[in-house]
This record gives C-alpha cells, structure tokens and sequence, in this order.
C-alpha cells in the first residue's frame, strides 16, 4: 500500500485505469459514439462545405459534451454495487484524494482520447490547419472541467431512480460554459482571430471546478452514504 | 423571517433562542400560517397599486411605444428569478452545514415559484422582444444565461423528487444549488460583460435612474409585489411540505382537520 496524499493519487489512478483497460469495450463505445454523432450532422443539414466548416466547431464540441456525459454513469456506478466505493470512503486517504484521483482517471479515459480523435474528425468538415490546433487545445482545457463537474453530477444521482437522464438534466446546463467558450475559441481561430480570450476563459472555468467540483463531489457521496 | 446566521452566532442570548425556536417546524407552521396572510394580502395590494400605475399613469414611451410596459412585468419576474435562487441556494447551503431540518424544506419550498418567475421573465422578455427586436428569441448572453437558471431550477425539481429520503433529498439538492449558484453573477452581469441585444440596466443603486419617475415608481411597486407574492407562496408551500413530512409527528396529528 501507498503512503501519503501522492502515494494514495497514484494508486486511485492505476487502479481506475487498469479497470478501464480491462474493459476497453467500454471505452472505445463512447469514442465510437462520439465518431457517429459527429458523422450524423453532415447526413442531416446536407454536404454544403461552407455550411458544414461553419458548423463544425459547434458539432464537434456537442458530441465530446454528450459522449463524455454518457461515460460518467461509469465513474462512480461500478464501485458503487461492489461496495469498493464505501470502503474507499472509510479508508484512511481522504476522500477528495481518492476523488480527484478518480476524476483524472476519468478524464484520462474519456477527455483525452476525445481530444486525441477530435482533429481526425475535423479533418472531415475542412477545418482549417490553425483551426485544427485551437480545437485539440480548446478540448484539452475544456474536456478536465466536463470530467471534474459531470462527477458532481454522477455522485448526486448515486442510486437513483432515473438516474442517467436525471445525470444529464443536471449536468448539462452546467456545461453550457464550456460549450460556449470551448465552440467560440475555434471558431475565432477559423475567422483568424486570436482564440486566446476564449482559451483563457475556459482556463479560468477549469480553476473554478478545479475548487469547487472535488468538494461538491465528496460532499454528494457523503449524502448518498448517510 | 425565521433566523439569520448572526442569530445563530449568540445562540445562548436570549433573541438568538428565541428566533431559533422558529427553526423547528412545530413552531414555524403556525408562525407561517400568520406570515402568509399578511404577505399574501400586501402582494395583492402591491400588485393592483403596481398594476394601475404602469398601465394607467405612466407614460408612452418615445422610442418603444405601448409595448414598453411589459417591462413591469418582466423586470420583476427577472429580479426575482435570480434572487429566489440565491436565496434557495443559501437556505441549502444552511441545511447543509447545520443540519436544521426546516432549511431544505425552505430550499424546496422556494424552488417552484423561482422556477417560474424565470419562466415568466422569458415568456414576458419574447413577447417584448418580437415588437421591439423583430424576433422572439435571440441567442444572446443574458437571454441564454435565464434559460440556463431555468433548467437550474428544473435539474434542482428534478433531483430533489427523484430521492425518496427526504434528509438526502434535501442534502443532495443542496449541493446543486450550490454549484448552480455561479450562474447568477453570469446572468446579472451578462449585459456589461457581453455587449449583445439585451439593453442595459435602467436602475441601479449608485446612479440616478434612466427612466420617467412614474415609470420607476410602477416598476418598484410591482417588484415588491412579487417579493410579497414569493413570500406567500413559499410560505404556503413550506407549510404543505411540513405537513407531509411530519405527518407521523404528534403535533401534527394533533391539528385540527388533519385527521
């Protein structure tokens, strides 16, 4: 066993992804989900270039948000019916440690290959090369605060009932920020602006959950443990 | 109305005890009861003085014509709106920390009258917005950030209604409140930070109002109009919400017409 706050960060982490790994089925489903969202929308408003470059950013963005909210149900459900999860909360590490521990995990196998895939899929709808470079710095940012605020979301619907739409109706409204400035920075890029103001924001959203999200999420699982 | 946290500071002075006794529902159901008439009474009268004023003395406005006066309507419902969540926010976040049972009844007392004061800001701001705009709904900051409050409220409804417990119903609903309570400066400051459609403040604290007086004078009378409104139907709903949840209690059983 690990000591320390560190020691006790590493092993929440290796622990989650080497579950992940083992249920690489999983993982890939919402990387393949994001792959045909993204790949509805020429389908449905048409194959006009202009059309589509001018939307990308926004498709591009509303499918990372809906794939990495459908794989929040996993962040917490799992440990939860084995009991993994109280015995965590019981165990001598803090719970924000194990927490936080949890939420890079999380972003680490659903933020980052998203940021990862995301280009490719730009590709498709003719970003332009600047553009490209804005979108996988933009997910980068903004993709930790889906991760940190969505966790919020799956410890308050620990268990229950209706609990993946209610996840949704509670997430992502909170969301919304992310997708704004997230959307805006590339498509400031694409207009030849500098997406430094949009990045900033996001960066600026990223310190705020960076504080709240850890606290709110232990607090969330401490009322569903009463 | 019930208690404040410096009341709850000097807990062994004799005002602080006596306020604090009000945080038990026992005692807050009949003291609600009386508040309700008074407060529901003074929205009536706000509301009809409020409603005289902005259709029958103030002015037609030089640029907006007749359609102005929907503001008296709309700038209270929106006033409201954020400040019901502020305020179901705090009575959350007090139950969080002090574990007082009333305080989440409060929070979820509060929620569906802010819901839909912000549902009444939007609707009321659309019918404002196809005169004077030209369209019913635009994509603008402010615009965006109410519609955003109101899927706050639905989410809080929601999540507060899906836990059968109502202790984690309460605790867990707290938490959103919380996290949910950064939209509001959003919201409020949304027209300085972003300059879209939306117009500016008309009246602030720190400078003389832009508008006629009779004007202001209708807008502020309606306000405190649906400040009263707030009051009464929090208060009925809290009432109902104490009877549900303590039905098993004596006192309750003890009241006339419950059995």
């Amino acid at each position: 066993m690990n000591n320390g706050v560190l020691g006790g960060l590493r092993s929440v982490i290796t622990r989650d992804l080497r579950l992940s790994m083992r249920r690489r089925g999983d993982m890939l489903n919402h990387l393949v989900f994001f792959v045909i969202v993204v790949t509805l929308f020429p389908l449905g408003v048409g194959a006009e270039p202009n059309l589509l470059r001018a939307m990308a950013p926004g498709i591009l963005w509303v499918a990372a948000l809906l794939a990495a909210m459908l794989s929040l149900q996993r962040l917490f459900a799992s440990d939860h019916a084995d009991g993994t999860l109280e015995q965590m909360l019981i165990s001598a590490h803090p719970l924000g440690v194990i927490v936080v521990g949890k939420m890079a995990a999380h972003w680490i196998g659903s933020g980052l290959p998203l940021t990862l895939l995301a280009p490719v899929l730009g590709l498709q709808f003719d970003l332009p090369q600047q553009a490209l470079a804005t979108l996988v710095l933009s997910l980068g940012i903004g993709t930790p605060v889906l991760s940190l605020i969505g966790s919020v979301g799956a410890a308050l619907t620990l268990g229950v009932r209706g609990g993946g739409v209610l996840l949704a109706l509670l997430v992502l409204p909170l969301f919304v920020p992310v997708l704004i400035f997230g959307a805006g920075a590339v498509a400031q890029a694409m207009g030849g602006l500098s997406a430094a103001p949009h990045l900033s924001l996001l960066g600026a959203f990223l310190a705020i959950s960076c504080v709240v999200a850890p606290w709110a999420t232990c607090t969330a699982l401490r009322v569903a443990y009463d | 109305m019930t208690i404040d946290s410096d009341s709850l500071d000097d807990e062994t002075s004799g005002r602080g005890s006596a306020l604090l006794r009000f945080a038990a529902p026992q005692a807050f159901f009949p003291l609600a009861g009386r508040m309700l008439a008074w407060f529901g009474a003074l929205a009536a009268a706000f509301a009809a003085a409020g409603l005289y004023v902005s259709f029958f003395v103030a002015p037609t406005d030089a640029q907006q014509g007749e359609s102005y006066r929907i503001i008296f309507i709309h700038v209270a419902a929106a006033w409201m709106s954020m400040f019901l969540y502020v305020v179901m926010a705090g009575w959350a976040a007090l139950g969080l920390v002090l574990s007082t049972r009333l305080s989440g009844m409060m929070a979820s007392a509060i929620a569906p009258t802010g819901a839909m004061f912000t549902f009444i800001a939007l609707w009321s701001g659309a019918l404002w917005g196809k005169p004077t705009w030209g369209a019913w709904w635009v994509w603008d900051a402010r615009l965006t950030s109410e519609l955003i409050l109101l899927f706050l409220y639905f989410g809080f409804i929601a999540l507060t209604s899906a836990i059968d417990d109502p202790r984690r119903a309460d605790r867990a609903g707290a938490v959103l409140a919380i996290v949910g309570v950064i939209n509001v400066p959003i919201i409020y400051f949304s027209v300085k930070w972003w300059n879209t459609l939306h117009q500016g403040a008309s009246v602030s604290l720190t400078q003389a109002p832009s508008m006629a007086a009779t004007m202001l004078t209708g807008m502020l009378l309606m306000a405190l109009a649906a400040w009263m409104y707030s009051f009464a139907a929090a208060l009925w709903r809290v009432r109902s919400i104490i009877l549900e949840r303590e039905r098993d209690a004596d006192w309750v059983r003890g009241l006339r017409g419950v059995q």
